[in-house]
């Protein structure tokens, strides 16, 4: 094969894959990255200004949105490595063949249905007149129905279920690979339990945790359907108000400013959850 | 805008190029109606297609959602659109998404005069009309009959004997239904900005005010069904088909008309200024509009239609649930919605914001 014919394969590979970032990810994010440039000054012209930036941080409902939902993510994540890292330990050091298959199968299982089948799921579950709800009575341990839905809570149990898969899939890659002398080694030296975690395993499984809490992270943020259907009427979530800016609004311009603002500020929660943890993003990734 | 309109249409062009060229050449005459559910229903559609041989495409939608996909294609994408007869006349002002209806294609015989006449009214604009009407209907209250003596407008909802088991929507039409029931007129204060704000930041208090006593805001029709339906909630504010569908499962729940008066809306049929097919557009709208199958839509969605002798198609216990809530007072009570000047809704945005980040 000559090389104008290995360069022309290569390109006709690429095309998809280019045609996909470009149509789908680049085109539409600079569209929106102007259309948040702009001001509506009257119904039919336009002018160009950073109004809609600075509603973000003068109207105090947008960032307190904002906060909240970063912080209630990175709450989220952190849950669900706790989670995650025991069953990843599993599934990846202490079960053997068949079993190890099925473990792995459990985790995915739950995602052949969509994320919708799985909210409406934990509502059943959850609701005043739900499931855990009336086993609760049937066991005497309340008087009246008990509410579980609508709360902060209830959003949270259901963003872990969302996220454990993704935070499970790196864990056990990364702790697959760990030789069994170095935990050996780590208890000949005299390290008990927590020091052979601390000093040997997380060092070890750090990228696969970045990993996982990247990915996690960042469904979290973005997470629309889960938060609006569980949460109650105090959970504002920050998607929601884009899709509001959006749709019932028609106010597209402020849509797009906070749709660049969550983009912006969830890469530098990224970024700067990676120079904490000393990990760089190829090193994770890769 | 036209710059813009234009780019974002050259940009959409080259997605949608393909598609477009195959739908035109390949595939039969198409009618293409985004509509709400229960507009169109199955066998309504079967029986159209069967006779014109056109093929329907329902895309179910609510307002804000059928203005903003109309909106971001210039009014492409479909032939037929159903708005509400209040969200018309400001959009199409902002946005131009829509063309004038031909009236001398309508066969208006079968419509309620008066609904039509109503109709052109509130969606004139430069002396041409954009709107036939289609369904209407109304939103009030849905109680059960333990709080219903409580419970008689929108403002008891706020009543400590309900607390924890009232629902109602973050939207537009919960700031007006408060407004009236704090005695107060918005429809008035439309066109009159400072005293509408005036008016919306009483509301805003109110709600404010309110929000320990609600369960949760719904935001979707099922969810709100589900509420009522199990008990969970027992007080809301919400469309009348919505009561009667549960008022048939569950005599004990009822849709009433506040004391203040319900909230009368009317969906019309109205053609996006880029329809494809304007021909099967008008087909559609006389052949629904034909009493025996208005009367199947009035079945299926719960909503009266503007079709004049519909009612007596219309299944009795629908009648009656409809009797039972509206009598002549209350139907004179109706406080039907004006079209909706441009602008008003950032306003009540910002109102409802506000409510929601309130603690």
């Amino acid at each position: 094969m000559n090389a104008s014919a290995g360069r022309l394969s290569l390109w006709l590979l690429l095309t998809p894959f280019l045609l996909w970032i470009v149509l789908l990810v680049l085109v539409p994010h600079l569209q929106m990255l102007r259309v948040s440039f702009q001001v509506r000054e009257s119904w039919d012209t336009l002018a160009w200004g950073l109004e809609q930036y600075q509603n973000f941080f003068t109207e105090s409902y947008y960032w307190r949105t904002f906060v909240r939902t970063g912080v209630m993510s990175l709450f989220t994540t952190f849950l669900t490595l706790l989670i995650a890292f025991p069953i990843a330990w599993y599934i990846a050091r202490l079960a053997r063949g068949r079993a190890k298959g099925l473990l792995f199968l459990a985790c995915l299982v739950p995602f052949w249905a969509s994320e919708l089948v799985r909210t409406y799921g934990w509502m059943i579950l959850l609701r005043e007149s739900g499931l855990f709800s009336s086993w609760l009575q049937a066991l005497g341990w309340a008087d009246g129905p008990v509410e579980m839905l609508y709360n902060d809570v209830a959003v949270i149990i259901g963003l872990v279920y969302n996220g454990l898969l993704f935070m499970v899939v790196p864990l056990v890659t990364t702790l697959d690979g760990m030789d069994e002398n170095l935990v050996e080694a780590g208890y000949d030296l005299g390290g008990n339990h927590l020091t052979v975690l601390r000093e040997v395993v997380v060092p070890w499984a750090m990228p696969g945790i970045v990993s996982g809490c990247i990915v996690v992270f960042m469904l979290t943020l973005g997470s629309y359907l889960t938060p609006i259907l569980m949460g109650g009427k105090d959970s504002a979530w920050f998607t929601e108000q884009i899709f509001t800016q959006f749709i019932t609004r028609f106010n597209w311009e402020q849509g797009a400013a906070l749709g660049v603002l969550l983009l912006v500020l969830s890469s530098l929660i990224v970024w700067l959850g990676l120079k904490l943890s000393g990990q760089s993003l190829r090193k994770v990734m890769g | 805008m036209g710059s813009r309109t234009a780019r974002t249409s050259a940009l959409l062009g080259s997605t949608f190029l393909a598609a477009v060229t195959f739908s035109g050449s390949l595939l039969a005459e198409e009618l293409r109606l985004i509509t709400w559910g229960g507009y169109a229903p199955d066998d309504v559609v079967a029986q159209f297609e069967e006779e014109t041989g056109i093929d329907v495409k329902v895309t179910l939608s609510n307002n804000e959602d059928m203005i903003s996909k109309l909106r971001a294609t210039g009014g492409a994408g479909f032939d037929l659109a159903q708005p509400s007869q209040d969200r018309i006349i400001g959009v199409q002002r902002q946005f131009n998404i829509y063309k004038p209806i031909d009236f001398t294609r309508v066969n208006t015989d079968q419509l309620q005069p008066s609904m039509v006449k109503a109709t052109q009214d509130s969606t004139e604009l430069d002396g041409k009309f954009y709107g036939v009407p289609s369904v209407w209907g109304t939103s009030g209250l849905i109680v059960h009959s333990s709080v219903a003596d409580t419970v008689t407008d929108y403002t008891d909802l706020c009543d400590p004997a309900v607390a924890g088991k009232v629902s109602y929507r973050l939207k537009r039409p919960t700031l007006i239904g408060f407004a009236f029931a704090m005695g107060m007129d918005p429809f008035e204060a439309y066109n009159d900005r400072d005293e509408y704000e005036s008016i919306l930041a009483k509301v805003e208090d109110k709600l404010i005010d309110c929000k320990s006593n609600v369960k949760t805001y719904w935001t979707g029709g099922d969810q709100l069904l589900a509420l009522l339906r199990t008990g969970e909630v027992t007080a809301a504010m919400a469309w009348d088909a919505g009561g009667w569908k549960l008022n048939a499962e569950n005599p004990d729940i009822r849709f009433v008309a506040p004391d203040s008066g319900a909230l009368g809306w009317i969906d019309t049929f109205a053609i996006p200024r880029r329809s494809e097919n304007e021909e099967a557009a008008y087909k559609w709208i006389n052949f629904v509009m034909q009493p025996e199958i208005a009367a199947r839509i009035t079945n299926a969605s719960g909503n009266f239609t503007a079709s004049k002798g519909a009612d007596e198609f219309v299944r009795a216990e629908l009648r009656d649930a409809y009797r039972a809530s509206f009598n002549d007072q209350a139907i004179n009570n109706i406080k039907w919605y004006p079209p909706v000047p441009p602008g008003l809704e950032t306003v009540e945005g910002q109102v409802l914001d506000r409510v929601q980040a309130a603690n």
